[in-house]
């Protein structure tokens, strides 16, 4: 009798193992919809540095312009993202894309620049889609964003704001300093100045694009310090922003990439962001994506600003800012766009002070 | 059961259940178990099944060895330490004092090639031994705990390694220059063998670490007076063992030996310093390795292979629709498994029981 149950309880343990590590028949048709399909007439992938494509920014704005692309082309299948672990992970996840014949990889984010160069060099028959750096090769198409333009506006928004609020205090949260996040302060700082000259401007530095702990903990010392407004411009850590916001429900932060509005929500329905600096990201991937189905994708590099709509700010009325504001603020971005506003694109307070 | 099968034993049952529950969650959450297998086999040697026409991608395993062989040496260091009854969880700590040793070295010392690349790895080691340092005096003098001391200077080696990079010429806020081609360990002969991988010499370094490690433990005295310290501080002290020495000099070992896994990042994967914004885990991974591989240096060599290379599988795993965390789940169910290895040693001791007792019943002739 034991003997039996022995043997019965090992086949059991067998064919658990089998169960689990040997594939159901049928599953072969469920592969083919969890791969990207062979019928597919374009295959593009997306790498993204260690934020993912939620992080309700700029990763995220990437991955919606592809999506959108693949709903208008019926090619859902063919789209694919990576997320990097790490920096160690950015060579390996560009070249297994390239590796699988994928007809466009996209790379997020200017810390891909050695990995680009390295991989774009490796790879000459795969077009890439650089996005906010350059790239010389020329297989690489470069999406370069004049941030300062929309950023400047944003800084008259949180100049106006701060003189009505009589704190006349305004915060900028960047990401990681350098040339990039830089021209996101230069742009604000001379913004703000325009409309309230007399402005103090805080300016910290979370190091950091995706640690939001970061974020929410230089935000509440701004705001601690009377700040009424901040912009952050740190994809991820910038969450952190405005959740300390939300939390203080009497103080203002400015979104970044995308039009944060909605994610700013409080309970009662209003939302904690004023406006939002809005970076066309997905206008890039759109584009680059579109360019490669049509076999017309050329190298080289593409600038996006407030001429043709790469860059703005959110303007809708019946928001935060009132019809005035938005009028004013319009104003601004007429004289950019005419070239009587000359936005430079290098920031002048140091990390961790003030002007 | 004698005790050194069951030492092998209990990592190859928990890597056999780490690797079922991955499975079974792959299950229930209706993707295909095949892609966890073909993006694993893929990342080990380059063979893609869905594939079969292209052959074997070298890439793949280039780049699995890439990624294996620093997570192999942090694996020895905190063998190394553990094995002396030391947990150096500071390894991490080491790993960045190494990075940063051999970057400034290699940035600011011009050295002849061929020197160059082996004066900084012997630099490497020495940061690390003297990060390393600090722990295990502290211990002795003050009887500090290492984990907590080896916990707080990770922080400390992170923030102070950015500061010193950071005024480094040329250092911008990601990276330094790139170092030397004199001190760098990756070479196109490589890199051709393997598909354009950043397969680098490194590899030799982890060869002769293995084998040090092997002889110094198991082969000299010196290895002795550290196991019998491991096995009971006060045992040995009484044995007229300098129980001191051996502590201090076990976690020096391990740091140089996570300092070398510093050095192999910076001369080997990157080729440049880094200014980093979170830790990379080697250190942390290493403690993982070594659990599973109990500790021994062949155990460690399997297991760093093995961290590797879900490590690595998991962007073909995305490839192929399978979640990455997948890979995430199974490595860290395998470190579960082996850290309760109590409750498996008690249920492999009832059925070597139950066997024994069913042999006698036999015999007697009283169970049909």
């Amino acid at each position: 009798m034991k003997k039996i149950s022995k043997i019965l309880l090992s086949m059991l343990f067998v064919s658990l193992i089998l169960v689990g590590c040997s594939s159901p028949t049928g599953s072969t048709d469920n592969n083919q919809t969890d791969k990207p399909a062979e019928g597919c007439s374009v295959l593009i992938g997306l790498v993204t540095d260690t934020g993912g494509v939620d992080d309700k920014s700029f990763n995220q704005s990437a991955w919606e312009g592809l999506t959108q692309f693949a709903e208008e082309n019926n090619l859902q299948e063919c789209i694919q993202y990576l997320q990097s672990d790490s920096e160690a992970d950015y060579i390996p996840n560009l070249t297994g894309y390239a590796e699988e014949g994928y007809d466009l990889v996209i790379a997020v984010g200017y810390l891909f620049q050695d990995a680009v160069d390295t991989v774009s060099v490796q790879y000459p028959d795969t077009n890439f889609l650089f996005i906010d750096s350059e790239s010389l090769s020329d297989n690489v198409m470069s999406a370069v964003y004049n941030a300062e333009q929309g950023s400047y506006l944003v800084g008259v928004a949180a100049g106006l704001k701060a003189i009505e609020n009589e704190s006349k205090m305004v915060g900028f949260l960047g990401g990681m300093e350098g040339d990039l996040i830089g021209s996101f302060q230069a742009g604000y700082e001379q913004g703000v100045l325009s409309v309230c000259p007399d402005c103090v401007i805080y300016v910290d530095y979370a190091d950091s694009f995706s640690d939001d702990a970061k974020g929410q903990q230089l935000a509440a010392k701004q705001y601690g310090a009377g700040v009424s407004v901040i912009y952050q411009a740190a994809g991820t850590a910038g969450n952190g922003v405005n959740k300390e916001a939300k939390e203080r429900g009497d103080v203002w932060a400015i979104g970044v990439d995308k039009d944060q509005y909605e994610d700013g929500k409080v309970a009662d329905g209003s939302s904690i962001i004023l406006t939002s600096m809005v970076k066309r990201v997905d206008i890039s991937t759109y584009t680059a994506a579109t360019e490669v189905l049509n076999g017309t994708f050329e190298g080289g590099v593409m600038i996006f600003d407030l001429t043709n709509e790469g860059v703005g700010a959110e303007l809708s009325s019946g928001r935060n800012l009132t019809d005035e504001e938005i009028a004013q603020i319009q104003g601004y971005a007429d004289d950019i766009k005419a070239g009587t506003i000359k936005v430079s694109a290098v920031p002048t307070i140091a990390n961790g002070s003030t002007n | 059961m004698n005790k050194k099968n069951e030492k092998l034993l209990i990592p190859f049952i928990a890597i056999i259940l780490g690797i079922l529950v991955g499975c079974i969650i792959l299950i229930i959450s209706g993707k295909s178990v095949n892609g966890l297998l073909v993006g694993l086999l893929k990342g080990l040697t380059g063979f893609d099944i869905y594939k079969p026409h292209l052959g074997f991608n070298l890439r793949y395993p280039g780049e699995f060895l890439v990624s294996a062989m620093p997570i192999m040496l942090t694996g020895l260091a905190v063998g190394f330490a553990y094995r002396c009854g030391m947990f150096n969880i500071g390894a991490e700590g080491q790993v960045i004092m190494g990075s940063l040793a051999v970057t400034m070295l290699a940035i600011l010392v011009p050295m002849p090639k061929g020197i160059g690349a082996i004066v900084c790895l012997i630099v490497g080691a020495l940061a690390g031994a003297l990060w390393a340092f600090i722990p295990g005096l502290l211990k002795h003098k003050f009887n500090i705990s290492e984990v907590v001391s080896g916990i707080m200077l990770n922080y400390t080696a992170m923030y102070g390694a950015n500061y010193f990079l950071k005024i480094l010429p040329g250092t911008n806020n990601q990276r330094t220059v790139d170092i030397p081609s004199s001190t760098k360990l990756g070479s196109s002969f490589l890199a051709s063998l393997t598909g354009n991988s950043r397969f680098h010499w490194g590899f030799i370094v982890v060869i002769i670490c293995v084998i040090a490690y092997w002889f110094i433990i198991e082969k000299t005295s010196f290895g002795f007076s550290l196991r019998a310290t491991g096995f009971n501080k006060e045992g040995a002290r009484y044995a007229g063992i300098k129980v001191d020495k051996s502590i201090i000099l076990s976690i020096m070992i391990s740091g140089a030996l996570a300092g070398l896994a510093g050095a192999i990042v910076v001369q080997g994967t990157f080729g440049y310093g880094r200014v980093m914004t979170a830790a990379d885990n080697y250190g942390f991974d290493g403690i993982s390795v070594a659990l599973v591989g109990s500790s021994n240096a062949l155990g460690i060599l399997f297991s760093g292979m093995l961290f590797a290379l879900l490590k690595v599988s998991q962007p073909l795993l995305q490839i192929n629709g399978i979640p990455r965390e997948i890979g995430e789940i199974i490595s860290s169910s395998i470190v579960f498994f082996v850290a309760i290895q109590h409750a498996i040693k008690y249920i492999l001791s009832k059925l070597e029981s139950k066997k024994h007792k069913s042999m006698v019943n036999s015999k007697g002739g009283t169970s049909k």
